[in-house]
């Protein structure tokens, strides 16, 4: 029998707002210099530190909601998720149950859509670091990341292979990069994924009974790969008669395999109930439209408007829109060059193609940050620069070069065609690189022809 | 001559800015009061003996450097805060709660942290992890709570003034039972910054004085909104003892729960009768209002199911606010909590759990709901609803016993109040001159409009002989 994989994917995204989520200490953890440096009695959970949401973060959440193509329901509250862990300093995470920022969106992918059931926003919790302290071994907990503002991501079971995972993610990491709400770096943990994976018979329609939740990744790669082996493990065990057993596993890169962590028995009870120190959230209609003007061109749409302004190859506008850095990088090289200069040496035109530049800056390896779009322009401009020669002068080359090769003249009269491109490099060399190429092939072509 | 500690916050401020007295006179008096009767009554549970030194440089402040007894769920700055809990026997908290910062800044001085039930888990004072509190008045009697400590302070003349919290009667209810005023402010009218939490959603840090004016002083000084508590309310904040003295006259006034069953005929429901005809005297409209079992014109919402509304909301709210008291972070774990946090925890752990918490703390939250209206259509028609405090006088120490439904039933008759975030003051409305115990007279207003109730339970006071203060 052939199988299918049925997956849906929660994806964190820590949000880079300059303050956490519920208190004003500072969203920094990474770069922290040391430990429990950015807290206070709410990041800390002390008695009586309570939280106060930070409105950047919930504009944030929304604006990533409005590009997932989200709808913004006009209530929404935090609700308190209790569980224990010794990095959760006051035993709940404030979290979002019923009633999240956004849902119903859709991203799409070239094997069919994702559907994004929800987007909601919580708080991170801190970190514990397992440390020897004067030959103990000890636990240690650094709140630093504690309070630090985390959207949430779900979507609908929708995926049905690693590859249409890794598009998937891919996708949505380069619009969260396009909104600059993240860093969104898989190696820091600002952004992390987790694939919730079962398996069925190609053809079934029904979700099966249990599911696979895969956590530690930190690469579309791994998750790919996760994806495939949970695929083939998960089919021989349905093969042999069994179902697998719901459980949480981790990737492990060395050995190319996932493995058990934790089996689920009953589903977790959170007793989720609503934040009483957060009073709910009623937006206005006006409110969510002034945040849907600040979602920039998204991805897909600047990709299609490249392709038909600058009439760039699929390829090429792909590169060139990666990035939102490079894509504004690629557009102000464009309107630049579009600017007359006469005191360029192309004749006061002022004109490098589009596509030439979309060439350069591929080809090239152009890094942004090095070479302002000015300067890059301007060397493309010396570098390919035609310097005119008179017609006359021209004229006397061309009679030398044939005058010199008169048995390459007569080769190409009897059909030797490729004495003609002979010529023509003889040609160019005497003109050390000045002179319109086109021009020179059309007298050329001229002289041999009369 | 009378001592200094048994003056009021209003005369405090105005003697010791005319000069009249000095802060270390004022201090030793208060002091020595705290040296002859703590022991006895167990009020206080930590002092600060550095106290009269910070006062003298507070003259030109509006409290002047008058001391102010501080319930223990109040953080502190380098001042134990322990809850009354022996989870934090030993937290020192190294920041002070909003209403702590403001009173320091407007010339209070925390003078001590007050005995309360532990976790404010109570309304006697009897789950405090340090023992009981005596009620001053009669010391064989409990002096209600959780808030016990504070209102006996006052009571005792341990302090000029104090603070507390309510959440569902843990201002009104000691401070009746003491003789003292009480006042439960509008929820989100003082920040609960820094004071540990209980039921987050109905949580009301208030004053504790001698007389309503004091109380009214303290509230216009701790009052206001808190860019650290989101449920705080921009709502501007009045001068609550400018209007003091304008009377009730043209107030009309309901008097609520006196047909209740178990008050029908009682020495309680005749003595707030009695207080309602002097209201009368005063110039207000008093309408009896019936007591109903749902929501109807002119009827009051029956109290009875406020203890079961208060029972969920409280314990869910509980078991989440201390779960973070595990033993990572303040060295001590949860074998330290006593017996009623642990079947707090338990209950509201339960009322949370899937598949209950729909039946237990979402009907709860629709009923609470269901006040708030009930209220909103009295208040149309009222601008100050009455009603005993307290079913009954102070009871006997040791009354708790094994009841864990104790407190819900005393408070039962402000629980509605409390649950719809409403703001109450309770006055002395009696004294039995045999046990020289109190019965206390709510007097609440709607949201917001606390002035309303301070000018109608001031009158009262002052037309009245039963506060000990203003009757020396």
């Amino acid at each position: 029998m052939n199988y299918e994989p049925v997956i849906g994917m929660e994806i964190h995204v820590e949000l880079k707002t300059a303050s956490k989520m519920f208190c004003g200490c500072k969203n920094d953890p990474f770069f922290a210099k040391k430990p429990n440096t950015y807290t206070c009695p709410a990041c800390l959970g002390m008695p009586g530190g309570l939280p106060v949401p930070n409105k950047k973060a919930i504009e944030w959440a929304i604006r990533l909601g409005l590009a997932l193509g989200c709808e913004i329901p006009l209530f929404t509250k935090f609700d308190r998720k209790n569980y224990f862990y010794p990095d959760l300093p006051k035993g709940y995470q404030i979290s979002q149950y019923d009633q999240p920022i956004a849902v119903n969106g859709k991203v799409e992918t070239s094997f069919d859509r994702v559907r994004i059931r929800r987007v909601h926003l919580e708080e991170d919790a801190g970190k514990l670091l397992h440390a020897t302290l004067d030959g103990e071994k000890v636990s240690l907990v650094d709140f630093n990341r504690s309070g630090v503002p985390l959207v949430e991501i779900v979507t609908e079971p929708d995926i049905r292979s690693g590859e249409q995972a890794k598009e998937f993610l891919k996708k949505l990491h380069q619009i969260v990069q396009y909104l600059d709400i993240s860093d969104a770096d898989m190696d820091k943990g600002s952004m992390r994924l987790e694939p919730n994976i079962s398996v069925r018979p190609v053809g079934s329609k029904d979700l099966p009974s249990y599911k696979v939740e895969v956590k530690n990744i930190n690469s579309f790669n791994f998750v790919k790969r996760a994806i495939d082996f949970e695929l083939d493990r998960q089919a021989r065990i349905l093969a042999s008669g069994k179902t697998p057993i719901q459980e949480t596993r981790g990737w492990n890169e060395g050995k190319g395999a996932t493995v058990s962590q934790r089996v689920k028995g009953e589903a977790d009870d959170y007793r989720y109930f609503p934040e009483p120190d957060i009073p709910p959230f009623r937006w206005t209609s006006t409110f969510i439209h002034e945040i849907k003007s600040q979602v920039p061109e998204l991805p897909d749409a600047k990709l299609a408007r490249f392709k038909k302004d600058y009439e760039l190859n699929d390829y090429d506008a792909t590169l060139l829109t990666d990035t939102k850095q490079l894509a504004d990088y690629f557009e102000e090289c464009v309107k630049l060059a579009r600017l007359p200069a006469p005191d360029r040496r192309d004749g006061g035109q002022g004109k490098v193609p589009a596509k030439k530049l979309a060439n350069w800056i591929i080809n090239k390896k152009i890094v942004i940050d090095e070479i302002l779009p000015a300067a890059l322009v301007q060397s493309i401009l010396t570098a390919t620069a035609v310097v005119a020669v008179s017609d006359d002068e021209l004229g006397k080359v061309i009679a030398h070069v044939l005058q010199a090769n008169t048995k390459a003249v007569t080769d190409f009269k009897a059909g030797k065609l490729q004495s003609k491109m002979f010529l023509f490099g003889n040609i160019l060399k005497e003109l050390k690189g000045k002179g319109d190429k086109e021009k020179v092939m059309g007298l050329l072509e001229k002289k041999l022809t009369e | 001559m009378t001592t200094l500690n048994t003056l009021t916050l209003t005369e405090t401020v105005a003697k010791l800015k005319a000069k009249e007295i000095s802060h270390a006179e004022l201090y030793k008096d208060v002091h020595k009061a705290i040296a002859e009767k703590n022991e006895r009554l167990n009020v206080y549970l930590t002092l600060d003996n550095e106290a009269a030194s910070k006062a003298e440089k507070l003259l030109d402040t509006p409290l002047a450097g008058a001391p102010i007894a501080v319930k223990d769920n109040f953080c502190t700055e380098g001042m134990r805060t322990t809850a009354s809990s022996n989870v934090l026997k030993d937290f020192v908290p190294p920041f002070d709660a909003t209403v702590i910062t403001k009173l320091k800044k407007s010339g209070g001085v925390v003078l001590g942290k007050t005995n309360m039930d532990a976790w404010a888990h109570g309304s006697s004072t009897e789950t405090s992890d340090f023992g009981p509190t005596k009620n001053p008045r009669n010391p064989e009697y409990l002096p209600g709570g959780s808030s016990g400590g504070s209102a006996a302070a006052v009571a005792a003349d341990m302090t000029i003034a104090a603070l507390g919290t309510e959440t569902a009667g843990s201002i009104r209810q000691p401070a009746a039972w003491c003789g003292v005023v009480g006042l439960k402010p509008t929820y989100g009218r003082v920040s609960r910054t820094g004071v540990v939490p209980m039921a987050s959603s109905t949580d009301s840090p208030g004053p504790i004085g001698k007389t309503v004016e004091d109380c009214a002083l303290i509230l216009t000084h701790i009052a206001g909104q808190d860019r650290y508590d989101a449920t705080t309310s921009p709502e501007p904040v009045p001068d609550f003892t400018k209007d003091i003295k304008k009377g009730v006259k043209g107030m009309h006034m309901g008097l609520c729960y006196t047909d209740h069953p178990q008050l029908r005929g009682t020495q309680t429901a005749k003595v707030v009768e009695q207080a309602a005809k002097v209201l009368e005297r005063l110039g207000a409209t008093v309408d009896v209002i019936a007591l109903s079992e749902k929501i109807q014109n002119n009827h009051v919402l029956n109290p009875d199911y406020a203890v079961a509304v208060y029972t969920i909301v409280q314990r869910s709210e509980v078991s989440s606010n201390l779960a973070g008291y595990a033993g990572v972070r303040y060295d001590v774990g949860r074998s330290h909590f006593g017996a009623e946090a642990k079947r707090r925890i338990m209950l509201g752990t339960f009322t949370l759990s899937k598949g209950y918490a729909d039946r237990y703390y979402v009907q709860a939250q629709k009923v609470r709901s269901l006040y708030i209206q009930n209220y909103q259509q009295l208040f149309a028609k009222y601008d100050v609803l009455l009603s005993p405090t307290s079913p009954g006088f102070a009871q006997k120490i040791g009354a708790l016993g094994d009841n864990p439904m104790f407190g819900e039933l005393e408070d039962k008759l402000v629980e509605p109040c409390a649950l719809s975030g409403l703001p109450g003051i309770n006055v002395p409305c009696y004294r039995d001159p045999k046990t020289n115990l109190y019965i206390g007279l709510s007097f609440m207003s709607n949201y917001w409009h606390e002035e309303t109730m301070i000018r109608a339970a001031h009158a009262f006071e002052e037309a009245t002989q039963w506060n000990s203060w203003s009757n020396k």
